[in-house]
């Protein structure tokens, strides 16, 4: 695709210290590229969100990013358990996380409806014991 | 009321002093759970917290926080404080409650507000 500029990370799994170093990256990259406040809160929000997860839940993960002047793709593959219930998981306040995670100020179960909350659009592909691929959009 | 105003007010102990002194606060902003906080803390916000690790900062940054106040005499760990350090975010100190702390602030800023 023309004009596209495209980033790969790898995420590591229980590993804190880390967390947020890649949505930190994307976030610095956009606002050099001069896209709008809104969309740059917007992406960095969705993206750590999603790498909080995989740092949370799966056993590691990538993320893809592509950026293009009409909008921000953000593909997040994970090797993880999957989710059962993905309606479940969608609303406010359910979560799974271990309490370790939840002295760290986390797992108040808003993680995926902030991603959704937060991008234009979310798809969620995911296989029990497999993994799961969420793809968000951000339209700037 | 910039940042750079609510560093010199002498309210609160300086812990480190970030790049964008300049910026103006908006509003304060009280919340101990990051998953919230990562929604709601408005951009250009002073957040007033007692949880110091590292992904305090992290949600800081993200969040586009103006500056983060530790009250109730909560300091960062080590790996938060070298995080606001490579991340350049300003962070006080106070030993005040979170509504105190967040009430000194509002008071700074509406005496701005009075003033224009």
């Amino acid at each position: 695709m023309e004009d596209a500029i495209r980033l790969t990370y790898q995420i590591s799994p229980d590993d804190f210290t880390r967390a947020g170093e890649a949505s930190s990256d994307v976030k610095k990259k956009l606002k050099q590229m001069g896209v709008s406040p809104e969309a740059v809160r917007k992406v960095s929000i969705a993206m750590y969100e999603g790498e909080i997860n995989m740092v949370i839940h799966a056993k590691g993960g990538e993320i893809r990013v592509e950026i293009t002047p009409k909008r921000i793709l953000m593909v997040l593959d994970d090797v993880g358990p999957g989710i059962p219930d993905v309606e479940l998981a969608m609303k406010d306040g359910y979560s799974t996380a271990p309490d370790e995670v939840r002295s760290l100020g986390f797992g108040a179960g808003m993680g995926l409806p902030n991603m959704k909350k937060y991008t234009d659009r979310m798809e969620i592909e995911t296989k029990l014991g497999v993994g799961t691929k969420i793809t968000m959009v951000v339209d700037i | 009321m910039t940042i750079q105003g609510l560093w010199d007010s002498g309210l609160f102990k300086h812990v480190n002093e970030g790049e964008d002194m300049d910026r103006e606060i908006t509003k304060p902003f009280c919340c101990d759970l990051l998953s919230i906080a990562m929604s709601k803390a408005p951009a250009g916000g002073a957040w007033v917290t007692v949880m110091g690790n590292m992904n305090t900062l992290a949600v800081a940054a993200l969040s586009d926080t103006a500056c983060v106040i530790m009250a109730e005499n909560a300091h960062l760990d080590q790996t938060a404080m070298n995080k606001a350090r490579v991340q350049g975010i300003t962070v006080l100190e106070t030993e005040l409650p979170i509504f105190d702390a967040a009430l000194k602030i509002h008071q700074l800023l509406s005496r701005d507000e009075e003033k224009l």
